[in-house]
């Protein structure tokens, strides 16, 4: 697999480890009242696609880059690579995560 | 020898081999099976369940029968195709899968017992009593029905992994193959031509006049332009075997599988090749019509027949038939006349078979049966009713053409059947990029391969932007087959399929009748296509055989699904040389090379190689030396390469408040100049890793991390910096390689120290337990120094640039003689962390949590930290098993690390286990063994007796429970 980095281009994927789904950049705030349900779900509950995916993945033999690959899960076909600090900088500031 | 005129084979030069044992000759261009052809050996092997007597079928990578054990010593190479096995001088092969001589095979007896090795035997027959199966149904199937075997020995060649890229992959080097590379070559866009024959052409090299002029003289030609194009890469002896994501396909070069031994080269090469574009001319294999006894050696493939005949110059026999559906069969007829063979009948099923020679032709008939004890003698032909029995030494069978367009199905694209084409189809874009092209794509006549060749590379170069032509290719046949279906000849005699697997057409007929229907099932019922040949030869065949029991279309019924390696591709070459010492990366220490000099035994510990001991003169077993090193520590001072330890430098003026956030326990509140224990867990709440953090300076802290999580705790920190957190003024880096780093211990420490300092005050005083500084050390050396213990002794951590590292740790020993320094090594570390109760990996095993570590108050609910909610979760606060130590009631007992916990005479069962020994060792300083452990309730038992059960090993040792701190339990040491 071939992944588009955003500052590199096309890096081969087996420059990069694999993390997960991207929600787990929505971690809870661990001091509000319901913190312990929201944890139980931010870390046990998962979506599990058949098809686009959005996930993490880090660019460990590289940059050191944690991006935000969007990924088909059925075909491989990678629609795209952001990173994933700027996905989150997006989101804090209540932009489209 | 019998050999014909023509061919490719070179005369001039003879080569010997062996089968066997027994000596033949054969030419340069043979392979192994049309050497032993030209050597009238027809009987090559034996059946995997029957143990029938089988001879070559094909003369391509196909070949399901002809398998050999290759080479000896520990060159062995079991279960390889004698049909692509390139001759060499002293070739030494051995037929396999027999007991006994290959003539006279004693498990030919299966044969007798055929009734229980029906389809689904395995799931049938052998199971019960339920005992037999390790002990005796195993080993006797294994036994019976194994294939090659094994050198049992370490390979001895090299191999090596590469990547190439290109705008163009050409896959087959036949026909289309040629005129989509030389097509796309003439264009100066970088193209790879990879082809799996050691001779370019494919069945142009088969074919008697597929031209309007000599093949050979066209090919040559064409690979004298190739030469002179350096942005094309020919590579021959070449298979590529899978395709991956994102235009990557896996190939493996045979380097020098056709020579005696590699010498200086590789065996095999395996590449990844990235390509823009790629176009599948892989050409079709032949497919043959089941008949009662079809398995005989002289029944082959009618097109294997014309191969051998017209590339190697052989014939199977001097007298031979042919069994045909289409007009195919009777060119073999027509090139085997030529070349002066006799041709006892074609057997043409088609009942308006026209005569195509001056051969006799038996429209409408079918071979109904065959005889020949080793190999053929005669087959039975039924036409209209009435049998006959023809004397012929070899049968060509031609049912059509199967296209090889498993590398197009890769990607689960599903192949179609072409009710025109008589055959299965891909698609262009299964695999996103690859077109198909020639007999591939169902265009098998030579004037079409050579057109859909060009015309696809011109198309899949378009594509990308480059603009080829249509090169000017030589006149070709363009005959069409003619061909009326016939998947098997009805009758109640065994009819095989699939060769290598030993399945005929009762089979599918019994597992059709089992409700085992589906493609899929019957696969794995009968094991059709599931062995080394992958069912090449036979899964069309059976598809329709079963198409035709349920009355579905053969569409319907589809095929299974096409994995990657289209042939067998073996471990070593996968493994690209990644082997011994260069499986992985090694890691030398900083001080490696001083500690080789010192004579120290070196443990593995992951990449790196750490000094495990340093045994002096005299000592005889490594608990000596290691008694001796900790002893001297305690009593004096001890050195230790602790670099491995992972350092992560973390910057910025938010650089406390990140590490708040990381950790479990406060860290932001730690002064400049002092250090703090540190424990990490994971958002699930369970203890991860532990370390020391050392505040530099305002906006700059170092942390350490376990040897074994360096890099796994590195990566956690910067998804949590740069997915968690990005708002902060925070940067990290890994300085794991870039800082030596020593520990010091011992109540002379200090003073070994302060002779190495440049003048700083590093007095109880003035560098108290915990504080750290930046100094500089031997006269301006910038260093780093952490009052840290890990052995519960006065002690120190320096560390210097890495370069420094053994010039550091020989200018100690050197100026420490007098206070005893010692260098110690991992174990001496071990048994001084134990010995002190400092929990390391075992203790942080993944399923511990901070308070079962005595750490529990150290999670902070002041703020919010990774894993610190979930670590609150009601189970996890409910175990109630804590850390605590461990001694035998009788002292020369061992104690057991792994051994689990329960209460005297209680049951040793799960129900009753109340913990276990995480570290145990020799304790010099207690004088005897000691351990550490998890323990319900442990922290009030302490005096109680529990027993330590080893049950696999039928251990149970009594053992007091203590505290955890065999040392200075009051911390008095550290602080002095």
């Amino acid at each position: 697999m071939l992944i588009p980095h955003p500052l590199l281009g096309l890096r081969d994927s087996e420059e990069f480890s694999y993390l997960g789904d991207a929600t787990l950049l929505e971690r809870p705030d661990g001091m509000a009242a319901d913190a312990p349900q929201r944890f139980y779900e931010y870390q046990h509950l998962r979506d599990n696609p058949a098809g686009v995916h959005r996930e993490l993945w880090f660019h460990e033999q590289g940059d050191r880059s944690w991006l935000v690959v969007t990924r088909n899960t059925v075909t491989h076909e990678i629609l795209g690579a952001e990173l994933a600090r700027d996905v989150k900088l997006a989101m804090a500031k209540g932009g489209a995560a | 020898m019998t050999r014909l005129s023509g061919g490719l084979i070179d005369r001039n030069r003879s080569l010997n081999f062996t089968f066997d044992g027994k000596s033949y000759t054969g030419h340069a261009g043979d392979t192994l099976a049309s050497a032993l052809l030209a050597n009238d050996v027809r009987l090559m092997g034996r059946g995997f369940k029957y143990h029938r007597p089988r001879g070559v079928f094909t003369a391509g990578s196909e070949e399901p029968n002809a398998l050999v054990e290759l080479r000896a010593g520990n060159r062995q190479e079991p279960n390889t195709r004698a049909t692509v096995a390139e001759l060499f001088e002293g070739l030494d092969a051995r037929s396999q899968n027999h007991v006994g001589s290959l003539g006279f095979d004693l498990l030919a007896v299966n044969d007798l017992m055929s009734p229980f090795f029906a389809a689904g035997f395995y799931y049938k027959t052998f199971m019960w009593p339920k005992a037999f199966w390790e002990k005796l149904y195993e080993p006797m199937i294994r036994r019976a029905a194994g294939l090659g075997s094994l050198s049992m020995q370490a390979d001895p060649d090299s191999y090596d992994a590469g990547f190439l890229h290109c705008d163009l992959l050409v896959i087959g080097g036949g026909a289309a193959g040629l005129a989509a590379a030389l097509t796309a070559a003439r264009t100066g866009a970088r193209v790879i031509l990879a082809d799996e024959d050691f001779r370019l052409g494919g069945r142009l090299l088969a074919e008697s006049a597929p031209l309007d002029r000599p093949a050979a003289e066209w090919i040559a030609e064409v690979e004298a332009e190739f030469a002179s194009l350096p942005n094309l890469r020919v590579m021959r002896r070449t298979t590529v075997w899978g395709a991956f994501d994102h235009g990557i396909y896996g190939a493996v070069e045979r380097v020098s599988d056709h020579l005696p031994t590699p010498g200086k080269r590789v065996r095999q090469s395996l590449w990844r090749i990235t390509a823009k574009r790629a176009i599948l001319a892989a050409g079709a294999t032949e497919r043959h019509i089941p008949f009662a006894n079809n398995d005989r050696p002289g029944v082959m493939m009618a097109g294997a027949m014309r191969a051998y005949a017209n590339r190697w110059a052989v014939s199977p026999a001097k007298r031979v038939a042919i069994f045909t559906n289409n007009d195919d069969g009777h060119r073999t007829a027509a090139d085997l006349a030529a070349k002066g063979v006799e041709i006892a009948a074609v057997v043409d099923s088609r009942p308006d078979a026209p005569a195509r020679g001056s051969y006799r032709t038996i429209a409408g008939g079918m071979v109904t049966d065959s005889k020949g004890r080793l190999g053929l003698a005669k087959v039975e032909v039924t036409q209209n009713g009435r049998a006959e029995w023809i004397d012929c030494g070899a049968l060509g069978v031609s049912g059509g053409w199967n296209p090889n367009l498993h590398i197009a199905s890769h990607h689960r694209g599903r192949p179609v059947w072409n009710e025109a084409a008589q055959a299965f189809l891909a698609e262009d874009g299964n695999v996103a990029g690859l077109s198909i092209a020639g007999a591939a794509a169902g265009k098998g006549s030579t004037a079409q391969a050579l057109a859909s060749g060009a015309q696809a590379a011109v198309a899949a170069l378009a594509d990308i932007g480059i603009s080829a032509h249509l090169p000017d290719l030589p006149r070709a046949e363009d005959e069409a087959l003619n061909l009326k279906p016939l998947w098997h000849v009805p009758g109640k005699g065994r009819a095989w399929v699939d060769f290598q697997n030993d399945v005929t057409v009762k089979d599918v007929k019994l597992a059709y009748v089992e409700n085992l229907r589906p493609v899929e099932h019957l696969k794995r019922w009968t094991t059709l296509g599931m062995a080394t040949d992958q069912g090449k030869t036979s899964n069309v065949t059976a598809i329709a055989v079963m198409a035709e029991l349920t009355g579905q279309s053969i569409n319907q019924t589809g095929t299974t699904i096409f994995r990657p390696p289209y042939t067998p591709v073996s471990m070593s070459v996968l493994g690209g040389g990644d082997t011994g010492a260069h499986f992985r990366p090694r890691r030398l220490t900083p001080t490696h090379e001083w500690a080789k000099s010192q004579g120290a035994v070196f443990v593995e510990v992951g990449q790196w190689m750490r000094a495990q001991y340093f045994p002096r003169k005299g000592e005889t077993e490594w608990r000596q030396t290691v008694d001796r090193e900790v002893l001297a520590t305690r009593a004096g001072v001890g050195i230790c390469d602790v670099t491995t330890l992972g350092k992560v430098d973390v910057q910025g003026a938010d650089a406390g408040e990140f590490l708040d956030r990381v950790y479990a326990n406060a860290m932001k509140s730690l002064k400049v100049g002092m250090v703090r224990y540190g424990l990490m867990l994971r958002e699930d709440g369970f203890a991860w890793d532990d370390g020391t953090c050392a505040r530099l300076a305002e906006d700059q802290y170092v942390v350490t991390t376990t040897t074994a999580n360096a890099g796994t705790i590195y990566k956690h920190m910067e998804f949590c910096r740069q997915c968690l957190w990005p708002e902060l003024d925070v940067q990290l880096i890994s300085t794991t390689d870039a800082w030596a780093q020593m520990s010091v211990a011992g109540p002379h420490a200090r003073k070994l120290l302060e002779r190495v300092v440049d003048g700083f005050d590093i007095s109880n005083e003035g560098f108290p337990f915990m504080a750290c500084a930046n100094l500089t050390v031997c006269g301006g050396l910038r260093a780093r120094l952490f009052r840290i213990s890990f052995s519960g002794e006065l002690a120190y951590e320096i560390a210097v640039p890495a370069r420094y590292g053994n010039a550091l740790m020989a200018r100690m020993l050197q100026v420490g003689a007098d206070l005893g320094a010692t260098p110690y090594g991992t174990e001496t570390l071990g048994v001084l962390r134990i010995e002190k109760g400092h929990a390391a990996g075992n203790e942080l095993n993944g399923q511990t949590t901070a308070q079962m570590l005595g750490m529990g108050k150290m999670v902070s609910t002041k703020k919010d930290s990774i894993g610190a909610v979930l670590s609150r979760r009601e189970g996890m606060v409910a175990d109630r098993r804590v850390l605590v130590g461990f001694q035998p009631v009788n002292a020369a007992d061992p104690v057991m690390a792994g051994a689990h916990l329960f209460a005297e005479g209680a049951a040793q069962d799960t129900a009753n286990d109340q913990g276990w020994i995480t570290s145990a060792c020799y304790s010099p300083h207690v004088g005897s063994a000691i351990g550490l452990g998890y323990l319900v309730n442990g922290d009030s038992r302490k005096g109680e007796v529990v027993v330590a059960a080893n049950p696999l090993q039928g251990q149970s040792v009594r053992v007091r429970v203590v505290s955890a701190h065999f040392v200075d339990p009051e911390g008095g040491r550290v602080r002095d």
